[in-house]
């Protein structure tokens, strides 16, 4: 049965009507019309839904809206700060990464929590964060070369 | 001056560009050139592909599309090279059907070849009437007037001037171009104004950088998932549990408890919508139906290619042969031989595919979609809706990728079929399961290759032969009902053509023969193995099967394969591609598998070719393989390629990147599976794709630029030579050949035994 839930969302707070056993996906896409994170499998088997909840990246398509409580859910949009872009969003325009961008909130979000965590990763640090993340127009070496170039920022 | 251009209502196709100027003089000038509202959106029009804005900027309009590439940027740098616009004065608007006429979409790697060579030829008589106009209002013959930024100036004294802004600026050429009657990939015009020569470029063979990348890394570009309209419902499909059965009843009960949930039936086609995306998707799990028995349509996976075999061809083509072939396989001292196997293979793009249509049944019904083909993609919809096409605007909105004619398509005939039957607006969105399931996919095969050899050893035949599933189940357009799943299932019976492909080579041989077969689909309809164009579309199978052995025929003549591909291809521009891998990547020069080994991983290093519709590209693949998971690692590659005259390096390069490791993964994981009753590789677990742990740790690409030759499709022929170049590489560092794709790390380890 659908119940009052209140999110807060990029720094806003929200409140909606939904199945506590909706996944967040649809409460960030559906209800708030937000848009970043994207439906990729539903089965937290690509990334392409991913977003932080308290700092951290969650898989917002298998993770319901009742799960997130009061925990503060950031979007690719909300990475920023004082107005501007995350260093590893301009390292990502810098190098041209995307070609579709469909994946990148994973790709991204996943980064960027890593950077918080290891700021200087060597490679194989960047590679085992990112397994599992799907990027099918195959920008992998792209994606390397972002990442690193934000850690030297 | 004021300039008011409101782009968004042109995009959101409230009405036509609204500009307003306020220019000395310009009224005056209006009375001698161009037309205020821009004219019918006519192939001979030279208003259809330029027009010039009050503050002399250019907007192009152009009816193919680049899939984040970076086409569209290689286009306006053409445009602006011919205008002498500075690039970021150009703006090229795709996608449209409202704004722009089909020039076949994204299609064969043919944009800049085709599409771009149209842009520019209009762009070239764009800027033959601006220095017309520029001569009477200068009162300078045209010859002595030159441009320079977009400003038409005397030669000798550049003092004299006027701009393109004051010379039509905000008005529309009303040119009449010559066209070439032909729409889709193959249109072009040409007017009075000729290109300019190669030598004179500044802007073709610079970089600038692509236009899309910010918005979509900062999290603003909308996508086609983003796409609202009001009272719009979303839809989801109910696919059956075995391939072409249909609905015999559905328990409308079993979905009552969610609000506002419709069921759209029509023969196979099964479909829910609710005011909720959350709410169709639970329908779509909880609608209890009995489907129709069937018999179980498909053969077992693992009698596949012995089916292929087996099977009677529905068409055969043979090429034209070089020399007297039974001769030479007849007199030949011994003959090599060896059968390659590839399997289906999926577009599998990161989301499921997904389209919105507006319905309006007395008015103009809009659809978003992120085909690569929005005209045809209009088409299609306006079929199944049975609207007038003109009743009908197509709109491209990004998407999930598009690596040829994957299920965006097959979206939006399912959204139009929502919408007629509902009378409301649809967004429809695949699962995972339809989009890696039942997305077309690029066809499985078999192929032969023969070589004879005489006493000396010497190659004196050549013989390859492929068969295969066509490469066109579906038409890669999605223009008709039947080359569509969801019209499939609404009844429309399956069009195929039958269509594979030969080696694109030169060798020398004496004498050779290449021909193909096709095999009739599994299913005559609404299969989840109809075949369609996936990028490269039979490139990388046949290229896997030629490329493999030519290095099996040089290791069985005891020649390393690089030596054996220069002394054998006869064209210089392949050799220059073979030679620039070669030499960049190290070759180590061998005649057989050197089987060099670090601890449990084995090292090799591996050289494939191919040309794509003239373009070419070598690639030499530097694998390591763990002798005791079995698994590759492609870890380097050098890629040797050539594609005429290089419009922007970098993008280009990228593009190529893009390629290395989607055919990397095509090659070492991807193949589609499935019982007997239907599809069972439905998500990343069961059509895995390569991760980020396995990505490669160098690409280097070395771009030979022939600036004496016209610009060449550069999006797929990369794709081509990947596998062959890892298979042979897998030989060099174990001695193991695979010849089925892909090459798993089960396959690898039972090479080992």
């Amino acid at each position: 049965m659908a119940t009052r839930i209140e999110l807060n969302v990029d720094g806003k707070a929200h409140t909606i009507e939904a199945d506590p056993d909706m996944p967040l996906l649809y409460a960030l896409r559906d209800d708030l019309g937000l848009k970043n994170p994207r439906f990729g499998c539903g089965l937290a088997q690509c990334g392409a839904c991913t977003v932080w909840i308290n700092g951290e990246p969650v898989r917002s398509c298998i993770t319901s809206v009742e799960q997130v409580g009061t925990g503060k859910v950031t979007t690719l949009a909300g990475i920023g700060k004082d107005g501007k872009p995350h260093k590893l969003q301009e390292s990502y325009i810098a190098e041209q990464v995307p070609q579709c961008g469909y994946c990148l909130n994973g790709w991204i979000m996943t980064g960027a929590a890593l950077l918080e965590h290891t700021p200087k990763p060597t490679d194989a640090q960047i590679r085992d964060a990112m397994a599992g993340i799907k990027c099918r127009c195959g920008t992998h070496v792209s994606i390397l070369r972002a990442v690193k170039r934000a850690a030297q920022a | 001056m004021t300039i008011n251009i409101n782009r968004r209502s042109l995009l959101a196709g409230a009405g036509a560009l609204t500009i307003s100027v306020v220019l000395p003089g310009s009224q005056a000038r209006a009375a001698i050139f161009g037309a205020d509202k821009r004219p019918e959106l006519k192939p001979e029009n030279l208003s259809t592909y330029i027009t010039l804005n009050a503050d002399g900027s250019c907007t192009a309009y152009w009816g193919k599309m680049d899939m984040g590439q970076g086409t569209d940027v290689g286009v306006c740098q053409m445009i602006a090279e011919e205008l002498d616009l500075p690039v970021e004065r150009v703006e090229l608007l795709q996608g449209d059907t409202a704004t722009s006429i089909n020039m076949g979409g994204a299609s064969g790697s043919t944009g800049v070849q085709q599409g771009g060579k149209a842009m520019r030829s209009a762009a070239a008589e764009a800027r033959y009437q601006l220095v017309e106009l520029g001569a009477k209002q200068l009162g300078i013959p045209a010859d002595q007037l030159t441009v320079t930024n977009g400003v038409v100036h005397s030669k000798a004294d550049p003092s004299k001037k006027i701009s393109y802004g004051e010379l039509i600026g905000g008005r529309y050429f009303d040119t009449q171009l010559t066209w070439n009657k032909q729409i889709g990939n193959a249109l072009f015009v040409e007017g009075k104004g000729k290109p300019k020569a190669v030598a004179d470029y500044k802007v073709v063979g610079t970089s600038p950088p692509r236009r899309d990348v910010a918005e979509k890394v900062l999290g603003t570009a909308d996508y086609i998932v983003d796409i609202k309209v009001p009272g719009m419902v979303h839809a989801r499909m109910v696919m059956p549990p075995v391939v072409g059965a249909e609905p015999v009843s559905i328990d409308e009960a079993s979905v009552k408890d969610i609000p506002g949930v419709q069921i759209v039936r029509i023969k196979e086609f099964l479909a829910v919508a609710a005011p909720k995306e959350w709410d169709a998707i639970k329908a779509s799990r909880q609608l209890k139906v009995k489907w129709s028995d069937v018999k179980s349509p498909f053969p077992e996976q693992k009698k596949l290619y012995e089916h292929i075999r087996s099977a009677k061809p529905v068409k055969r083509e043979d090429g034209k042969d070089v020399g007297n072939v039974d001769e030479a396989f007849k007199n030949a001292a011994r003959v090599v031989e060896a059968t390659y196997e590839w399997p289906f293979q999926s577009h599998a793009g990161m989301g499921p595919a997904c389209a919105v249509v507006d319905y309006k049944p007395d008015g103009i019904t809009t659809v978003w979609t992120p085909t690569q083909k929005p005209h045809f993609g209009r088409d299609g919809v306006a079929n199944i809706l049975g609207l007038p096409q003109e009743k009908v605007r197509g709109i491209y909105a990004h998407g999930s990728g598009s690596y040829g004619r994957n299920d965006s398509g097959d979206a939006a005939a399912a959204a139009a079929l929502v919408a007629k039957a509902l009378g409301k607006p649809v967004r429809m969105q695949f699962m995972r399961s339809e989009g890696t399931g039942w997305d077309p996919k690029g066809p499985a095969s078999v192929h032969t290759a023969r070589a004879a050899v005489d006493k000396d050893g010497n190659v004196t035949g050549w013989h390859f032969e492929s068969k295969g599933f066509s490469r066109l189940d579906v038409n890669s357009n999605e223009s008709e009902p039947a080359h569509t799943l969801a019209g499939q299932q609404a009844g429309a019976a399956l069009k195929y053509e039958a269509a594979f492909g030969v080696p694109e080579e030169s060798y020398g041989f004496p004498a050779k023969r290449k021909a193909f077969e096709v095999v009739a689909p599994l299913v005559d309809r609404s299969s989840p193995v109809r075949t369609s164009h996936l990028r490269d579309p039979v490139g990388p199978q046949i290229h896997f099967a030629s490329e493999s052995f030519i290095d099996e025929l040089a290791f069985s003549l005891k020649m390393d394969p690089v030596e054996f591909r220069l002394k054998n291809l006869k064209d210089p521009r392949d050799l220059a591609v073979v030679k620039a891998a070669a030499e960049k990547a190290g070759w180590q020069p061998r005649t057989d598998a050197r089987k060099q080994m670090r601890g449990d991983v084995a090292l090799g290093q591996g050289i494939s070719f191919a040309q794509r519709s003239g373009s070419r590209c070598a690639i030499v693949a530097e694998v390591e393989v763990n002798r005791v998971t079995g698994k590759v690692w492609g870890r380097k590659f050098t890629v040797g390629h050539e594609c005429g005259i290089i419009i922007n390096p970098k993008l280009l390069t990228q593009t190529i990147e893009g390629n290395i490791v989607q055919g990397t993964s095509r090659s070492l994981w991807e193949e589609a599976t499935f019982s007997q009753d239907t599809i069972t590789s439905i998500d990343w677990l069961t059509y895995p794709i390569l991760d980020m742990t396995e990505a490669p740790e160098t690409i280097d690409v070395v771009l030979i630029d022939r600036k004496d030759l016209p610009p060449n499709g550069a999006g797929e022929c990369s794709m081509r030579p990947i596998a062959a170049a890892i298979a042979n590489a897998i030989y060099d560092a174990t001695g193991i050949r695979l010849r089925q794709a892909p090459f798993t790390p089960d396959r690898v380890k039972a090479g080992f035994v």
